[in-house]
């Protein structure tokens, strides 16, 4: 790409002042008139048969207008929410996830009535007149007990609890694991996760009977999908709907998914004929927004004495909760990514879902990713211990180096270079140098840990995320027009073309591409039209700095605002349409592979098992940057949770009520600032070759990297314990319960 | 996360809020700083027919160092109690334990008197009352801190009965407050504290049991001259913490021992 002014540059996102300043607007902001709020009863108990559900009190309730149950809704709901199977061919047991439960329900959070009320205080005052008769069941709440022989099933009636159960491979594994040195074996859990957006889901939505119109207000990452579910949902053609997310509050993945709320809240609109309002609480949040990760990983990894990797063996468990959510095949995509940055060409992949009375799993900041990344990773610490290697050097040795190179399944990696990224991140740590203080220390009985993650991820096949400023600067670098003459619009249906939206770190790949094409195709048309107005050929005409001349003489020059003026005036060259509009759907030829390498220093306290972070250092490659202080801000946020994940949070559900035990934010750890330490970001620029930005995709790289190269840096600090993996999250108690059964 | 439906009445002298309460009838509550009850109430963990706002008692918001001892009005904020002069002069430890509660929504918003009355395990005040002997004072009586924390949120308040004066002794000598948690704001999974008093070590421990602790078998060694380290092995004799998602009984007093030892070593 030229050299340019705009791409690139450190500009604040100018979306910011508005949302810092309280200006935002968000669902909650909408108050049409005469609008009625909903409450949904939610069952309480991970598995229960529903015997009766009495409406008498809440109905008599000041300010009710309505209660529906499932019967009510089978009027307007055709079928079972959508779910998706693009990943994994076999699933053995599709299960349709109902709108509504009806006799039984299978998580806790899952709706079984819906009240419509005046005011929002007196919709929840009747929702706890509701009253509704459960037969508790006995429920299964985790992948262990959901596969055992015997188990008791999630849904009354099926067989077994397996979703799907498929592998995946390539080269000869057998041949690899037989000529290996060294093998070893671990089982690593990817523990259930809140998704946790600062906002949490809210919808208002008005049917108008006549015209037979829907338009639907939404804090969803996917416009355009809710639009389309909507309609297979309600027969309403879709062009008579239009969904619409202003301002959203975070999603992290957990507003991809199409969720019984907004079929319900759109639904209760017709029913009654009036507005409908419904806005997330937070501790229905919990068990209603959908979960992450939730994942068993078995690994095997088959090695040579040198340290060169042979083979390796996954098998991937998947808690699906209740239901198959609508893009939980999502998770699944581990298997693409699976030997990470390694040169591995005998991979076996084996992804089983599994059914269980728990909140329904979906993608969660890098779906798929952050897990296959972990698994790798920690298998190629765990070689390079048993070798007595230098985690550096394994790395090194097995790194991919040639690129374009066809991974184990046939996927294509652009670009990369793994080493220049390792070499860069180990400078600014000063590793030898920490290796030299962590050998002092561990004299003093301190145990100091350095963590390595060398990560990459696959992007461009799918959130705010900078969008208003960073497509600006694509248009306004490429239409030579001033940055502050540029609006971006998203998110709403009604006046903007069929997106899929954002998700999979794929907004700057796709949509900052097509951006860049269409504002090409302005440039077009515009120097056509200038050639005609100038009296002068096509080809005589230059562009540059936002005016058209002709060659040699620059001051009769016209400016791009003249021409999209001109644009709508009679003196067009012939067979030119008026106006300079351009569209275009941009799907890349292929996928973008940015890659990094973490470094994390931690120390743990050996008496308490406290862990804590002394250094972060977090090397980035996404190719060519249009905006820095933008890809710094995500590579920060992703962290953090990656973070979060390493040594905070954590699920825990009840194994006798399937209720949840971390069901408020007292219990549910989110870190805070105060527990983060320093980072220094800094980044290589390999350009992508499958755009025409040369960009790559960074939403979700901080995740994706950071809960392995802590986790890493704690199992480090507890090698002279004899103490090769832990669990996440490394919390105290979990740290100091191995270090005294090491001390045995 | 919308409360039930309650009664509302704000009181502006200690004898009108008891009045109030009286005229409510069971299941009227104080309302301090509100940062304990009200998320109850947000959950409807709790219902309170009425609430009598006691945040307009403009006279029980002080701090007072009176001789050998330091009074601290109920309604007196955290925050207060963090930047007092005359808490750092008379009982340091306590400004310290106060810049150690909560964020600073919590520490601007809630009151000792709150923290005292809630009876909470795993506050901090209580510990630091119970160890050093403080009274509690109310509208109706004086009551020991012995006397005071009887089981996990249990006091011997009555319905009309208002927290109005913490009495600590004044001391300024040596003292630490280890809270052991996750995040900084957290509650403590544990904390142990100790405080050199009239020649003599104070020690509390927090969240080890269902009210705060008086380790008195660890303040008996160092009196028979034991080193910290072999003291405070006592410092677990005769716990038994609850099991919960943090900790579970085996951690909690591994960690009340560590603590302990550090408090007392670190304690300056
Ligand atoms: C995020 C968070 C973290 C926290 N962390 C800590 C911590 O680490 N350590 C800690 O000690 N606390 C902590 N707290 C609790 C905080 O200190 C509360 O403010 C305190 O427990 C209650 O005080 P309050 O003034 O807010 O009382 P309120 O919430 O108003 O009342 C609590 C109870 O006491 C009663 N009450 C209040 N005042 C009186 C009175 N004068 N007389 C009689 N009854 C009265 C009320 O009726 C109610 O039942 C935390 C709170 C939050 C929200």
């Amino acid at each position: 790409m030229a050299v340019s002014t705009l791409i690139g540059a450190k500009i604040h996102r100018r979306e910011d002042p508005r949302l810092v300043s309280g200006r935002g607007r968000y669902v909650d902001d909408m108050q049409p008139t005469n609008v009625l709020h909903a409450a949904f009863i939610r069952s309480p108990y991970g598995h229960a048969k529903i015997s009766r559900i009495d409406l008498t009190e809440a109905t008599k309730a000041p300010g009710v207008e309505a209660i529906y149950t499932a019967r009510d809704f089978e009027k307007i709901l055709q079928g079972a929410m959508p779910v998706t199977n693009s990943f994994v061919a076999d699933k053995k047991q599709p299960i349709g996830w109902a709108y509504i439960a009806k006799d039984e329900t299978r998580y806790q959070g899952e709706i079984v009535a819906v009240v419509l009320a005046r005011g929002r205080d007196e919709a929840a005052d009747a929702a706890s007149l509701v009253q509704v008769d459960y037969k508790p069941m006995t429920p299964v709440v985790d992948i262990d007990g959901a596969v055992a022989k015997g188990s008791p099933t999630a849904h009354s009636g099926i067989p077994d609890n397996i979703a799907w159960d498929t592998t995946v491979g390539g080269g000869d594994v057998k041949a690899a694991f037989a000529e290996a040195d060294v093998v070893v074996k671990q089982r690593i859990l990817q523990q259930r996760l809140f998704p946790i957006a600062m906002e949490g889901r809210a919808l208002v939505v008005e049917y108008t009977p006549i015209e037979n119109k829907l338009t639907m207000w939404s804090s969803t990452q996917v416009p355009h999908w809710v639009r389309l579910c909507l309609t297979l949902a309600t027969g309403i053609p879709e062009s008579n709907i239009r969904v619409i997310a202003p301002d959203v509050g975070g999603g992290f993945g957990s507003k991809i998914h199409i969720y019984p709320e907004e079929y319900l809240a759109a639904a209760a609109s017709k029913l009654s004929g009036q507005a409908v309002k419904w806005v997330e609480e937070r501790s229905e949040n919990l068990t209603a927004t959908h979960h992450g990760r939730a994942q068993i990983f078995d690994i095997e990894v088959a090695a040579k004495k040198d340290g060169t990797l042979l083979g390796y063996k996954v098998t991937q468990y998947v808690d699906t909760g209740a239901y198959v959510s609508v893009f939980s095949s999502f998770q699944c995509s581990a298997y693409a990514i699976a030997e990470g940055a390694y040169d591995l060409k005998n991979v076996e992949f084996r992804t089983v879902g599994v059914l269980t009375n728990t909140t329904p799993t979906d993608a969660y900041r890098g779906a798929g990713r952050p897990e296959a990344t972990h698994a790798i990773e920690r298998g190629i610490d765990l070689v390079a211990r048993e070798l007595g290697m230098d985690p550096v050097e394994i790395r090194r040795k097995n790194f991919t180096k040639k690129f374009p190179h066809t991974n184990y399944l046939g996927l294509i990696y652009d670009t990369g270079d793994y080493d220049k990224a390792l070499t860069k991140a180990l400078e600014i740590a000063n590793y030898s140098e920490l290796r030299r203080r962590q050998e002092d220390l561990r004299k003093q009985g301190k145990l100091i840990g350095i963590g390595l993650s060398t990560w990459i991820e696959v992007c461009g096949f799918g959130p705010g995320q900078g969008h208003a400023t960073t497509f600006a600067q694509i248009a306004a670098e490429t239409l030579g027009i001033p940055y502050d003459q540029t609006e971006v619009r998203t998110g709403d249906t009604g006046d903007t073309p069929f997106g899929y939206g954002t998700y999979g770190s794929r907004s700057l790949h796709v949509g900052g591409s097509a951006v860049l094409m269409s504002s090409r195709k302005v440039v077009d048309k515009a120097k056509k039209l200038a050639a005609h107005l100038l009296e002068a050929a096509d080809e005589d005409v230059v562009f540059e700095g936002g005016r058209f001349y002709v060659k040699g003489s620059p001051d009769r020059a016209k400016t791009m605002g003249e021409i999209a003026f001109a644009a709508h005036r009679d003196n067009l060259p012939p067979g030119m349409e008026h106006g300079l509009e351009a569209t275009t759907y941009y799907d890349p030829p292929d996928l973008s592979w940015p890659f990094g390498a973490h470094v994390c220093v931690v120390e743990v306290d050996p008496e308490t098992g406290a862990v804590k972070l002394q250094r972060y250092v977090a090397v980035d490659d996404c190719g060519n940057v249009i905006n820095p202080m933008i890809v710094e801000g995500q590579v920060h946020g992703g962290v953090v949770q990656g973070i979060g994940q390493a040594l905070f949070e954590e699920v825990l559900y009840d194994h006798e009520t399937g209720q949840l035990k971390t069901g408020t934010l007292r219990e549910y750890m989110v870190p805070t600032a105060n527990e983060i330490p320093e980072f220094v970001t800094e980044r290589t620029v390999t350009p992508s070759i499958t755009n025409p930005l040369g960009a790559k995709g960074i939403g979700e790289a901080g995740t994706i990297a950071s809960s392995i190269a802590v986790i890493n840096a704690v199992c480090d600090a507890l090698t002279p314990l004899g103490i090769k993996h832990i669990d996440m999250p490394a919390t105290s108690d979990r740290v100091w319960k191995l270090i005294k059964e090491a001390g045995k | 996360m919308i409360p039930a439906a309650f009664e509302y009445a704000r009181a502006s002298s200690v004898e009108e809020a008891s009045s109030l309460l009286n005229r409510f009838g069971e299941g009227a509550k104080v309302l301090a700083g509100g940062h304990s009850l009200v998320p109850l109430m947000r959950l409807r963990l709790a219902q309170p027919k009425a609430l009598v706002d006691i945040n307009g008692i403009k006279d029980l918001d002080y701090v007072k160092a009176d001789g050998s001892r330091l009074r601290i009005g109920a309604l007196t904020r955290h925050v207060t109690i963090q930047r007092s002069k005359v808490v750092r002069d008379n009982l340091p430890i306590l400004a310290e334990v106060a810049g150690e509660i909560g964020d600073n929504q919590v520490r601007n918003l809630g009151t000792i008197g709150g923290v005292v009355a809630y009876a909470d395990a795993a506050g901090d005040y209580p510990t630091i009352a119970l160890m050093l002997d403080a009274d509690i004072v109310t509208n109706q009586r004086t009551i020991p801190a012995e006397d005071f924390f009887q089981d996990l949120f249990t006091t011997p308040l009555a319905p009309d009965e208002i927290v109005t004066e913490v009495v600590f002794p004044v001391a300024s000598g040596p003292h630490k407050y280890i809270k052991f948690r996750r995040r900084l704001f957290d509650w403590a999974i544990v904390g142990a504290a100790a405080q050199k008093l009239n020649g003599g070590w104070r020690i509390g421990l927090t969240n080890v049991g269902p009210t705060p602790v008086r380790a008195k078998a660890v303040e008996d060694a160092l009196q028979k001259g034991a080193k910290p380290e072999e003291a405070a092995e006592h410092a677990s004799d005769g716990l038994e913490p609850a099991d919960d998602l943090r900790a579970n009984p085996e951690y909690k007093k591994h960690l009340a021992r560590v603590l302990t030892r550090r408090a007392i070593q670190q304690a300056e």
